[in-house]
């Protein structure tokens, strides 16, 4: 029961970070901002990558970890890669200012 | 096996550090980008944590290297070439897609526990309810994340339209049944953790279709960001089910922040978030009212020389940017205009609708990418008392946001949307491909006004011309 309880006070302690974390955000950064959160998200490849170690020899289970990891990868580099495709443009432009 | 274990530790407490700020940072022009490639570090420090852990524990079998290493090549692979080769007007549809397969990963790990519940990841130290409560979550969450994300991608790209049936009250019936049914699933996978299963994933898939399918036009993004906090929420329970606190806290932020993004996203519409979720589309309830319809009757079009002649005499411009300047990759042409009318003394403002260009912050980026300055932006509130002080208006691909019938006619499905108020304005010219509707549908009253002009073609070419035209007038030359 511990590890139940322990990872009740991570949840909620978490929860309120996310919302003290995100204050103010100019429009601009609307886009940017989710798409970065989302790519944030794509952390379930941890769980994915927990559930193929510990597998075994099992197939089925394998292969479910496997196309688990893949959809959480998509995620996550294609999230982050997009991400900084769209804030270059910002940063470009300040620098040449 | 002694020092692995706080070694890893140490890992995840920095990677969650990391990540805490790498979501503050985003929020801030000037950091966001050093903050998304410190969340990409995270990630990529709290797999090699669970690696680490892993194979200095319980050993990592050749099996399972090789099936970790298949799916990181193609996911990852297919990720970095999606999000290379998308152009930037389809950033709405791609966010939704990543944040759907973020769910179908959360529910994915969820049903593999569920079907063979001796890999269970946390090893008996969580009870047996916990665990099977946590999969329910994670396969309901994950599964309305899914469906709901690829539904707005589709209906984004225009492969889905509105059906009528999810206007009426159908809906609300159809989404409350599928509702029950998951509750019931749930109910049974968490006491016996078989059956129920499929249940839950079916009838949590259908809601999320249910719940998203209705909703349509400006709304959307606020749905894909709903959606993204519920992927988080997805994470923190798959964290649950396998027992990892990183997980939980990178998923509970998620979730928080995406709330919060929702609701600022909601503030900026002047919409609340019940109203996004159960008041319908905005398109295909006109198709029903009636309201709003109706044939024009005073269209004046004009040729982009008119317009020149008429811009040249301006000394105040506002620009209304619209997804058609998007879709025709016009905004470089764009900044060359304004370029010339800057050069000749002509002010030069772009109004920004919150969410122009499909998605709040989407035309920003896009006007970046054409380098236009960024105090030149102007957001709606700040634009709408000028309007009645600037000579022309060019409107270029942009429909709904400029139709004044959100504020005069009751009836209209519009009513109540903050518009961008450019028939103050002494002239407005609108550059139009044809006199097709915008995505909401509705007829734009705006067009038939006496001080509005239309020029039809596509946004590129009419500006191309324009730009010619201006040339040849000498505007901007002399200085």
């Amino acid at each position: 029961m511990s590890f139940f309880s322990e990872a009740l006070w991570v949840l909620l302690l978490g929860s309120l970070l996310g919302l003290e974390l995100i204050g103010k955000v100019p429009p601009t950064l609307h886009t940017p901002l989710m798409s970065g959160a989302n790519a944030i998200s794509g952390i379930t490849m941890l769980a994915a990558l927990t559930l193929i170690i510990k597998s075994g020899d099992n197939l089925p289970l394998l292969i479910i970890g496997s196309i688990s990891l893949g959809f959480a990868l998509f995620n996550v580099i294609g999230g982050f890669l997009v991400t900084d495709r769209m804030l270059a443009m910002f940063s470009r432009k300040k620098t040449r200012k | 096996m002694t020092f692995i274990a706080p070694v890893k530790f140490a890992i995840d407490l920095l990677a969650v550090l990391l990540l805490a700020l790498g979501i503050k940072g985003l929020s801030k022009v000037r950091s966001a980008r050093e903050a998304n490639r410190l969340a990409a570090i995270a990630m990529l420090l709290a797999a090699f944590g669970v690696l680490l852990n892993s194979q200095g524990t319980i050993g990592i079998s050749i099996d399972s290297w090789i099936w970790i290493i298949c799916g990181t090549l193609i996911g990852g692979l297919l990720g970095a070439f999606t999000a290379k080769k998308v152009p930037m007007t389809a950033m709405p549809e791609i966010v939704a897609l990543f944040n759907g397969c973020g769910g179908m990963s959360s529910l994915l790990v969820a049903l593999g526990v569920a079907l063979f519940p001796s890999s269970e990841g946390s090893d008996g130290v969580v009870s047996e309810l916990v665990r099977n409560f946590s999969i329910v979550v994670s396969l309901f969450v994950g599964a309305i994340t899914f469906s709901g994300s690829i539904v707005a991608m589709a209906k984004l790209q225009g492969w889905l339209s509105t059906p009528s049936w999810t206007q009426s009250k159908a809906r609300h019936f159809f989404n409350i049944f599928c509702a029950v049914l998951a509750l019931i699933g749930g109910v049974y996978l968490s006491i016996d953790g078989q059956n129920g299963l499929f249940l839950v994933v079916v009838a949590s898939c259908l809601l999320g279709i249910g719940v998203t399918l209705p909703i349509g036009g400006a709304d959307m993004p606020v749905v894909i960001s709903l959606l993204n906090s519920y992927s988080g929420v997805a994470a923190a329970a798959a964290g649950f089910v396998v027992g990892s606190q990183l997980l939980i806290v990178a998923g509970a932020m998620v979730g928080a922040a995406g709330l919060i993004l929702t609701q600022v996203m909601c503030d900026g519409m002047n919409r609340s978030l019940v109203s996004v979720l159960f008041g319908g589309a905005l398109g295909a309830s006109s198709v029903a009212s009636g309201g709003g319809g109706g044939e024009y009757t005073n269209i004046t079009s004009c040729s982009p020389e008119e317009c020149a002649l008429t811009l040249e005499a301006a000394e105040r411009v506002v620009i209304v940017p619209g997804y058609g300047l998007a879709v025709a990759q016009a905004q470089h042409t764009l900044r060359e205009v304004t370029r010339v009318l800057e050069s000749a003394d002509i002010e030069v403002t772009y109004a920004i609708h919150p969410v122009a260009g499909r998605m709040p912050g989407h035309m920003n980026v896009l006007l970046a990418e054409a380098d236009v300055p960024y105090e030149q932006l102007k957001e709606m509130d700040v634009i709408n008392p000028e309007f009645p002080a600037t000579d022309v208006v060019l409107v270029l691909g942009a429909n709904d946001v400029v139709n004044p019938q959100a504020k005069n006619d009751q009836t209209s499905p519009l009513y109540g949307m903050p518009v961008l108020d450019v028939q103050e304005a002494r002239t407005v010219f609108v550059v139009k491909r044809g006199m097709s509707a915008g995505y909401s549908g509705i007829k734009n009253d705006l067009f038939d006004l006496q001080n509005t002009s239309m020029v039809f073609g596509d946004a590129k070419k009419v500006l191309g011309d324009l730009l010619l035209e201006l040339k040849e007038l000498g505007v901007g030359s002399k200085g």
